[in-house]
């Protein structure tokens, strides 16, 4: 392919800083919601590596990667779907979203 | 004197022999029957008792009749069942059951004498409220005693003799509402056991020396050859064998049974009981038991005699018997509570019947023995349709003129009091006193019995008119009137009375058919038993102390009827006599200075020994250990408990280091997952490391 001009590298390391920058925001944020996008940022982290990896792979016109980052996304948008859910679920519970609140499944 | 070489025993089972078992079984069965009943089912229970005793009735009539039959065939005279009970090592435990003219006659004796008066009591008991406890216990004397006569074997025999003092103490202390009838039941049977305990070490030392306790057992029972002959042959020192020592060590067991001297306090006593049991076991049989215990085991006492002649064992007991006979009929004459006189008659009665036993033989105590159940219980049974008709009152000072206000008793009454007496000719008491009296006459060793008895006679005859003049005639001085009592009450005292008289018949000396079953004899009618040397005189003697103490209690006593506080007749004329006798010859308080008193201190010492030595023994191991337990205390505290603690508190704390990672906080959980994949990526990549 021609005009390849950004080397591997590059994406996965813009890959590992969104996959950190997401980890980072589920492991901090207080907010259920919050650490939804966060657990959403890695999931897209991932999605990047597997279109990478495909794109510099050694049969790039099999579109595996592409299918597979698709599937990732369809399957991303089922799981935002049930985890705003339980989010909602868990409001009408307790009253709130605060994560350092809900904690009764302590051992 | 010699029955037993005259029996030929011939043993072989007839069907009657085989079922003798049934005749005290039943009136047992019917006894736990009753136990189960409700209280309140009375006619039941009476029926119950009366039926069950009809059966017995009727076998003991049919093997009356068996051992009649054969006696009169010249065939078989003795019958026996005999099973073994249990054995240990190479001994065995045998009992076993016996038909002869022995015990078929006290069968008979016991269940019709018996029934009559279980009809007497359902009169009798009417009003009672544990009317069936009273069937009850008496449907299960009348077993015990039965099986007492049928038993064949002394541990059988001895066992039924206990259940018999068990009623016995049971119907003494039935109204046990009364302190004084507890008391009486207590007293019976204690001093009965003071007997049984001799009786005891009898049966022990028989079953020692013979290995067996059967009676007859076709030839090596106890009471057998071989085994008299190996019982003869020791010495138990004091000139007497073993088989005499062994038969005073029973006659012991019959002496407190029999209220023989010196265990005859409890029988007055007894009277606290209800009438009908005075008259059933306090009169007619059980106090007969001990009578026919030793006519059972007479051979015992009897070998080694020489023909005419006496052993000690029977020496002892003819005079145990005719010191009784006078001692018992001198207490009687200052007694006057109506039932207490017949108690020390009866006592006086059993005197003549062991020493009948000790002077003549099996036949004249036993002939006794039955006309005496008969006219005992008539007197008995007439006292108590007196004490029912004046109202529950037993002093004879406060009765009297009931011979208007209750004809039938005092009919019967007197002629039980006649036969009781030995009116001459007419009445059974006659015959079978005179029997005695005969033999006494003709004793070797010594003519002071006879005087004795000679000497009861009189007394007899003077007591039982005190006590009829007082009871019967004068003018009364109870309180309200007299009625009398009704016919189920009346009926059984005519049918003893009408025996009271009619059972002379088989023991006059013109027709000695009684003595000659016993001995197993051919006997015919004839008037030349009168004509023995001797007994026209005897006779005329006996009638004659009669009349002497008819007329002598009539002079004094007759139709008198004394205010119930004034003196009586004799107390005035002679105090002396009066005092001691009323007071029963001081043998109970004798008894409270020395035996009781014994037995008090023998108590507090046992007390004191207990409280201060075994006590203090007690006290002492219980510190030692208490002492020890202490250090084991300690010990567990310090030690065990500490390394136990120390484990559990170190579960505990890991346990709680767990769990405050399982914090419910989900971010947590994401953070040491997050770390662990870090952890796990650097271990992969240090391992693949070049």
């Amino acid at each position: 392919m021609t005009g390849m001009t950004t080397p591997l590298a590059g994406y996965l390391l813009v890959a590992a800083l969104l996959f950190a920058i997401g980890l980072a925001g589920a492991l901090v944020r207080r907010n259920a919601i919050l650490v939804l996008i966060g657990i959403e940022l890695m999931l897209n982290a991932a999605n990047l590596n597997l279109i990478a990896f495909w794109r510099y792979g050694p049969r790039p016109e099999l579109l595996t990667g592409m299918m597979f980052a698709i599937f990732s996304i369809a399957v991303a948008a089922a799981e935002a779907a049930v985890g705003l859910g339980l989010v909602i679920a868990i409001h009408r519970h307790t009253n709130t979203t605060e994560l350092d609140k809900i904690n009764r499944l302590k051992g | 004197m010699q029955e037993s070489a005259a029996f030929t025993p011939q043993f072989a089972a007839s069907a009657i022999t085989g079922i003798l078992w049934l005749i005290p079984a039943v009136p047992m069965a019917a006894s736990g029957v009753i136990a189960l009943l409700k209280q309140p089912r009375r006619k039941l229970a009476a029926s119950l008792a009366i039926g069950s005793l009809s059966i017995s009735l009727l076998l003991s009539l049919v093997a009356f009749c068996h051992v009649v039959a054969g006696w009169a065939h010249g065939a078989v005279v003795r019958e026996v069942v005999d099973f073994t009970w249990f054995r240990f090592g190479s001994s065995a435990v045998d009992l076993g059951w016996v038909l002869d003219p022995l015990a078929a006659i006290m069968m008979l004796m016991v269940s019709f004498v018996g029934l009559l008066i279980f009809i007497y009591s359902v009169g009798y008991m009417a009003h009672d409220e544990n009317f069936t406890r009273f069937f009850c216990f008496l449907s299960l004397f009348a077993g015990a005693m039965l099986g007492v006569v049928i038993s064949n074997s002394l541990l059988l025999l001895f066992m039924c003799w206990e259940i018999v003092g068990l009623t016995s103490y049971l119907l003494i202390g039935f109204w046990y509402q009364k302190p004084s009838a507890a008391a009486a039941a207590k007293k019976a049977f204690i001093t009965t056991r003071v007997g049984d305990v001799f009786f005891l070490l009898g049966i022990v030392w028989l079953f020692a020396q013979t290995g067996t306790l059967l009676f007859y057992n076709h030839g090596v029972g106890s009471l057998e050859g071989l085994a008299l002959v190996n019982l003869l042959a020791q010495h138990a020192g004091l000139g007497l064998s073993a088989a005499g020592a062994i038969g005073l060590l029973i006659f012991a067991g019959a002496v407190g049974k029999s209220g023989q001297l010196p265990l005859h306090v409890w029988l007055p006593d007894a009277m606290e009981g209800p009438t009908p049991v005075s008259a059933l076991i306090h009169a007619a049989t059980m106090v007969a038991a001990g009578v026919y215990l030793v006519a059972r085991v007479y051979p015992l006492m009897q070998i080694g005699a020489a023909p005419h002649g006496t052993t000690v064992a029977l020496t002892v007991v003819t005079w145990v018997g005719a010191y009784t006979a006078v001692f018992a009929a001198l207490i009687a004459v200052a007694q006057n509570d109506i039932k207490r006189i017949l108690a020390y008659s009866t006592i006086s009665q059993l005197g003549y019947m062991m020493a009948g036993l000790g002077l003549g033989g099996v036949a004249v105590g036993m002939f006794h023995l039955i006309t005496h159940a008969f006219f005992k219980a008539l007197l008995f049974m007439g006292a108590g349709s007196v004490i029912h008709g004046s109202h529950e009152e037993q002093d004879i000072r406060r009765m009297g003129g009931l011979k208007a206000d209750m004809p039938l008793t005092f009919i019967t009454y007197a002629i039980g009091m006649l036969a009781l007496c030995g009116f001459p000719l007419l009445f059974s008491g006659f015959w079978s006193k005179d029997g005695i009296l005969e033999a006494a006459q003709h004793w070797d060793i010594s003519k002071v019995p006879f005087y004795l008895l000679v000497f009861g006679a009189l007394l007899t005859a003077f007591y039982m008119t005190r006590q009829v003049c007082y009871v019967f005639f004068g003018h009364a001085r109870g309180h309200g009137s007299a009625h009398e009592s009704p016919r189920v009450m009346t009926l059984p005292l005519a049918i003893l009375a009408f025996f009271a008289i009619a059972l002379g018949v088989i023991g006059t000396p013109a027709w000695p058919w009684f003595r000659a079953f016993l001995e197993n004899r051919a006997t015919s009618f004839s008037w030349h038993g009168f004509t023995e040397p001797g007994l026209g005189l005897l006779m005329l003697l006996s009638s004659l102390v009669v009349f002497l103490g008819l007329g002598l209690g009539w002079r004094l006593y007759g139709n008198k009827s004394p205010k119930p506080e004034a003196p009586d007749a004799l107390e005035r004329s002679a105090p002396w006599l009066w005092v001691p006798l009323r007071d029963r010859l001081y043998v109970d308080e004798i008894y409270g200075v020395t035996v009781i008193a014994f037995y008090a201190w023998w108590a507090r010492v046992a007390d004191w020994l207990d409280r201060r030595i075994w006590g203090g023994i007690v006290a002492a191991v219980a510190w030692l250990f208490g002492l020890w337990a202490r250090f084991n205390r300690f010990l567990d505290v310090n030690w065990v408990d500490g390394g136990f603690d120390k484990t559990c508190e170190e579960f505990s704390s890991g346990g709680g280091l767990l769990s405050s990672v399982e914090g419910g906080r989900v971010q947590n959980y994401l953070r040491i997952l997050a770390a662990a994949v870090v952890a796990l990526v650097a271990i992969l990549l240090w391992s693949s490391r070049p």
